[in-house]
């Protein structure tokens, strides 16, 4: 299986990570993928940028081992996570997940599980600019409980 | 010598992105939170005892109270909010 983590501050290259997903075996026939972006408001307040920091070194085995455990409960020939990191302003992208396969469950299921284990694991924190000063964002409990729902006996 | 890095909103609270510490055998998570309190104060131990602070050393999330060893580095991580 393929497997690409980067952590980086320049902006992600959609078209060519779709292709490299593509290429990446003969037997693939479905690519799924995520691509978070800056939204303009959270919680009533106008965002105006975010500002985000990593534990470099954990990151990336965090989550190269959240794509092997995605491999040991789906069929994914290729998987990549990239994510940015520093300042990032309204509408750029955050974050990329992808996963390919040769059918299309394999592929939604796992880039969905990929998603709900880097938000509630990967040692990554978002800063945002607001109209009313900055703010470090506090997790939610929702995420949480996405996470949670992938538990063994609970998906 | 073990070194503190501190994360986030954990790193504004204490004002301080690392720190070294000198190490001395046997030594646990706890005893050394202890004595990083009586060096920099109570609210530094507040703030790395607090609920919601997960601890890595070495890269690893802990969640036992570990025998530290020398040249560790231990991480207090505030919730995380990737992606």
């Amino acid at each position: 299986m393929k497997l690409k983590v980067l952590i980086q501050t320049e902006a992600i290259d959609l078209d060519k990570e779709h292709r490299l997903l593509q290429d990446s075996d003969g037997s693939v026939g479905a690519i799924a993928t995520f691509y978070g972006t800056v939204r303009d408001s959270n919680e009533n307040r106008r965002v105006q940028s975010i500002f985000i920091e990593h534990y470099s070194g954990m990151t990336e085995t965090n989550l190269k081992n959240i794509i092997n455990e995605a491999k040991e409960r789906w069929k994914i020939s290729a998987a990549t996570i990239i994510h940015r990191i520093g300042k990032l302003e309204v509408g750029e992208g955050i974050v990329f997940v992808g996963t390919a396969s040769s059918h299309r469950k394999d592929a939604f299921q796992s880039c969905d599980f990929i998603m709900d284990y880097l938000k509630t694991n990967a040692p990554l924190w978002k800063k945002e600019k607001h109209d009313r000063g900055e703010d470090w964002v506090s997790s939610k409990e929702s995420d949480q409980i996405f996470a949670r729902s992938w538990k063994k006996g609970g998906d | 010598m073990i070194k503190l890095v501190f994360f986030a909103s954990l790193r504004e609270a204490l004002g301080c992105e690392s720190l070294e510490l000198e190490f001395e055998e046997p030594l646990r998570l706890s005893e050394m939170i202890k004595q990083v309190e009586e060096k920099k104060g109570k609210h530094w131990g507040e703030v790395l005892a607090g609920e919601s602070v997960k601890i890595a050393i070495n890269k690893e999330i802990v969640v036992n109270d570990e025998l530290l060893s020398d040249g560790c580095e231990v991480a207090f991580l505030p919730p995380v909010t990737g992606g």
